[in-house]
């Protein structure tokens, strides 16, 4: 075969373009196989919001439901409850919820919540992921500090949260524990995993 | 001589679906493109066959979302109380009273179609007959001594069998039900429509994404030839 | 790019084994289409094994829960169905594309010296593909699954003596069972790819040491130029992997249109049965193998004589051994100065069609029921009967009639 009659050109031409098309047609290809591998169905079924009816639930009580899971606890607090929450500031690392990552929007204020008695938080200590115990006992015998005024402590390593989960100065957790996006869908129902109406779906 | 296999291949599983009868069976015309249809198999499968027979391995939110519907028509119309949208479609009945109730347990009818056929499952809803000698009072003619009754009894009437000797040849309406027998064989050709989108709900659009893909294959095609052409100049 | 390739090849043979295996290995320059199946069965392999493993991430071996966790990736699963098909398609069409590869063996003589290693590396992988594929078969848990495996592993019990703690052994279990289901869970998703990768491995590297045959059955390297290289010789790249890859498109083109448009293949490809869960209670009113093994179901079920001794089970498991065992003495039954059939005579023309003829016939009656009479006057049983005996008169016979036959003279250069 005499060089000087291959089309070299032609050769370059149709190899570049069939290789672009192999190539696309590979890109293409490995879609389907890297889809494969997020979450199917099943897991976005387990995921989905989980209601939760506190009709039964006292003032100074608290229960947990399972959401996604993680423990999330509904605290249904009292008013002094309440009024003990602004005298803390000092105490606080984060007292504004200025970390927007930790709360939505419509829990961004001094109670942390939609309705000021009702508290929704994701029952996981920010540090390492232990999962805190309620301490609603207030002063030198709930065994934490003498003018302790309620809230959670974390056994794992001692971080101590306030009763809005805000995260105390000077322990190892970085964050005011989480609040899950929720809405209410009667006087007794949260919607855990649903943002109200207003603020558009989660 | 692989492609004329494979072409012949296909074209005998296709002739073996022209004639209107098979081995004893009707032919029922299966349509996925058919979303009223479906929609109407949907609501008599949840009403009549989900309170005995599972249909374990499908979602209702899938179910809504292949058949036009939204997840609160479909919770309005398709499904009880206590299951959520993601749920797959159970039934209460345990395996356990199934057993002690019929004898044999109602069998999951999510994969019916494709393990007997469309025909097989659209010929079955409509050969139910009265039949003093059995413990519910009915039989069928696609599976003798069944031990599920003739739950849609109230649409189609009761019928009994024409036999010749221990064969069953026809039937004949009794007592008419609130259908005619033309309503009646449409609502199970809806069923049926159905069961076979149920059984394997991808087949809505495989065949979609699959013309891309032969379309693609044959750009590609032409071109790779053209490259081994121009390739091959120098050996021939 | 030149630099990073004269860094590599300074620390691995990368150019050498470029040249020796692609830019300066010489094949013959008159392949034909059943030159194909060879890249194709290579791709074929790739995908098994690819959709393989994205499937791995989803199924659970576990009696319980196997069935439901095929139908949780066919529905569930995003794009599990794709991978799933791709699957089972590419399992029948392994068996397509592989018996077309061996049969081309057979055309050309390209089991003869020197290549009966190939050869015989080739039909290593052949069983292991076997094994892999019956293996694979039982994972659905199906119930055609579980009732063909409890057949297939019972034939070991025919074997004297050892046969019943053979087959318990095999099992993990007194019956087929959740050991069972697990332990071919591992031999299918491991131990087999593995063994079909390394066999794979030799396969070429025999090849490439002797050099490919061609349909003349002429060897090349007996006619070289000057410099060495084969007169009737290309280079396998660029000539043949440009080649290889048109005809991966046609096959591609093919097994897609399959895939998406006729999975089941009217229940050649997925079994009806198979969509209902096993139940160890109730056996399909007919226990059909996958196509692919059907010819040789028929050979066992065809040796029903009583007067042998030790009974006509374990003789019918021996014949389908043999069936297998004789394409391993293929190269020393064939006694013909040549290689190709385009040289022999008409016996070995007519021995070669009777026998595809009674592989297909056999095949065909694999799934049907041997009382009846499906196809003319004998039962189906008679006529697995005589498929078997022409089958094996093939072989048997094969070192009378190659050295008999008249062959027509064979030419110096490639036609």
């Amino acid at each position: 075969m005499a060089d000087d009659r291959v089309d070299h050109k032609r050769r370059r031409f149709l190899t570049g373009v069939t290789s672009g098309i192999g190539l696309v047609g590979g890109v293409v290809a490995a879609i389907p196989f890297v889809a494969s591998m997020s979450p199917s169905a099943r897991a976005r079924a387990a995921g989905a919001p989980v209601e939760a009816d506190f009709s039964k639930l006292k003032p100074g009580q608290m229960m947990t439901v399972e959401w996604r899971g993680n423990p999330v606890w509904i605290v249904n607090r009292t008013p002094s409850m309440l009024a003990d929450l602004a005298g803390l500031e000092s105490k606080l690392a984060d007292a504004k919820s200025d970390v927007e990552d930790q709360q939505p929007g419509y829990a961004q204020n001094s109670t942390r919540s939609i309705r000021p008695e009702i508290l929704v938080l994701v029952g996981i200590c920010t540090h390492l992921g232990c999962s805190p115990s309620e301490k609603f006992q207030v002063g030198p015998d709930s065994g934490i500090e003498t003018d302790w005024k309620g809230g959670f402590y974390c056994p794992c390593h001692g971080s101590k949260f306030d009763l809005a989960g805000r995260v105390y100065k000077g322990v190892p957790a970085p964050t005011n524990l989480e609040v899950p996006p929720h809405s209410f869908l009667s006087d007794t129902l949260i919607l855990i995993g649903v943002d109200p109406e207003q603020e558009g779906a989660a | 001589m692989r492609k004329t296999i494979s072409i012949l291949l296909c074209l005998v599983s296709g002739i073996v679906h022209a004639s209107s009868e098979v081995g004893g069976l009707d032919r029922v015309h299966i349509d996925l493109g058919d979303e009223v249809s479906l929609q109407r198999g949907a609501r008599t499968f949840v009403n009549y066959c989900l309170s005995c027979h599972s249909a374990a391995y499908m979602r209702y939110n899938r179910l809504g979302r292949d058949l036009g519907m939204s997840d609160e028509v479909v919770e309005e119309n398709l499904m009880f109380a206590s299951d959520k949208i993601g749920d797959l479609m159970t039934v209460t009945m345990s395996v356990a009273h199934g057993k002690n109730w019929f004898g044999v347990a109602p069998p999951d009818l999510t994969l019916i179609t494709r393990s007997r056929g469309p025909d097989w499952v659209y010929t079955y809803l409509r050969s139910f007959y009265a039949d003093e000698g059995t413990d519910t009072g009915w039989n069928n003619k696609v599976v003798q001594n069944v031990a599920m009754p003739h739950v849609l009894y109230e649409w189609q009437g009761t019928q009994r069998a024409v036999m010749e000797g221990n064969e069953v040849v026809g039937f004949e309406i009794q007592k008419p039900g609130t259908m005619s027998v033309l309503e009646y064989d449409d609502a199970m050709r809806d069923l049926t429509n159905f069961l076979v989108y149920l059984g394997e709900p991808v087949k809505m659009y495989r065949g979609k994404i699959g013309l891309w893909v032969l379309l693609f294959l044959g750009i590609l095609g032409y071109f790779t030839y053209m490259l081994k052409k121009e390739y091959w100049k120098d050996v021939h | 790019m030149q630099k990073l390739i004269t860094w590599i090849d300074d620390r691995f043979p990368l150019i050498k084994v470029w040249e020796e295996h692609m830019a300066k290995y010489y094949a013959p320059r008159n392949f034909n289409i059943w030159y194909f199946f060879g890249s194709l069965a290579l791709l074929v392999l790739v995908i098994q094994i690819v959709t393989g493993i994205f499937l791995t991430m989803h199924y659970k071996p576990d009696v319980n829960t196997a069935f439901a966790s095929v139908e949780y990736i066919m529905r569930d699963v995003p794009w599990g169905w794709l991978m799933r098909y791709l699957h089972s398609t590419g399992a029948s069409m392994f068996f397509i594309i592989v018996y077309l590869h061996m049969f081309r063996g057979m055309l050309y003589g390209s089991y003869r010296e020197p290549r009966e290693l190939v050869w015989l590396i080739g039909m290593l992988i052949f069983v292991a593909l076997m094994a892999e594929s019956f293996m694979g078969y039982l994972l659905p848990w199906g119930n055609m699954s579980y009732w063909g495996a409890q057949v297939i592993i019972s034939l070991f019990g025919a074997i004297p003596l050892v046969g019943d703690a053979l087959t318990e052994w095999i099992r993990g279990d007194f019956v087929v069972g959740d050991a069972t289901l697990n332990r071919f869970f591992s031999f299918h998703v491991i131990m087999v790819p593995l063994i079909l990768a390394g066999l794979v491995y030799l396969h070429i590297v025999a090849l490439h040491k002797v050099g490919s045959n061609n349909p003349d059955g002429i060897e090349i390297k007996n006619n070289k130029r000057p410099d060495g290289i084969p007169v009737d010789g290309i280079p396998f790249h660029p000539y043949y992997t440009v080649k290889d890859i048109f005809g991966t498109v046609v096959f591609l083109f093919l097994f897609f249109l399959i895939v998406f448009y006729a999975p089941e293949l009217g229940g050649w490809f997925l079994e009806k049965d198979n969509f209902t869960p096993a139940n160890i209670l109730q056996t399909p009113p007919e226990i059909v193998p996958l196509w692919y093994f059907t010819p040789y179901y028929s050979i066992l079920r065809a040796v029903t004589w009583e007067w042998l001794p030790l009974g006509a089970k374990l003789w019918g498991v021996i014949a389908m051994g043999m069936s297998l065992g004789f394409f391993f003495l293929l190269p020393w039954l064939d006694r013909s100065p040549v290689k190709s059939i385009r040289y022999r005579g008409w016996m070995y023309k007519t021995a070669l069609t009777l026998f595809v003829v009674s592989f297909i016939v056999m095949g065909y009656l694999g799934t049907k029921n041997p009382t009846h009479v499906d196809l003319l006057w004998f039962s189906n049983k008679t006529w697995s009967q005589i498929g078997l005996f022409v089958y094996f008169a093939f072989f048997i016979l094969m070192p009378i009639y190659t050295t008999l036959d008249k062959t027509k003279p064979v030419p110096e250069r490639v036609r």
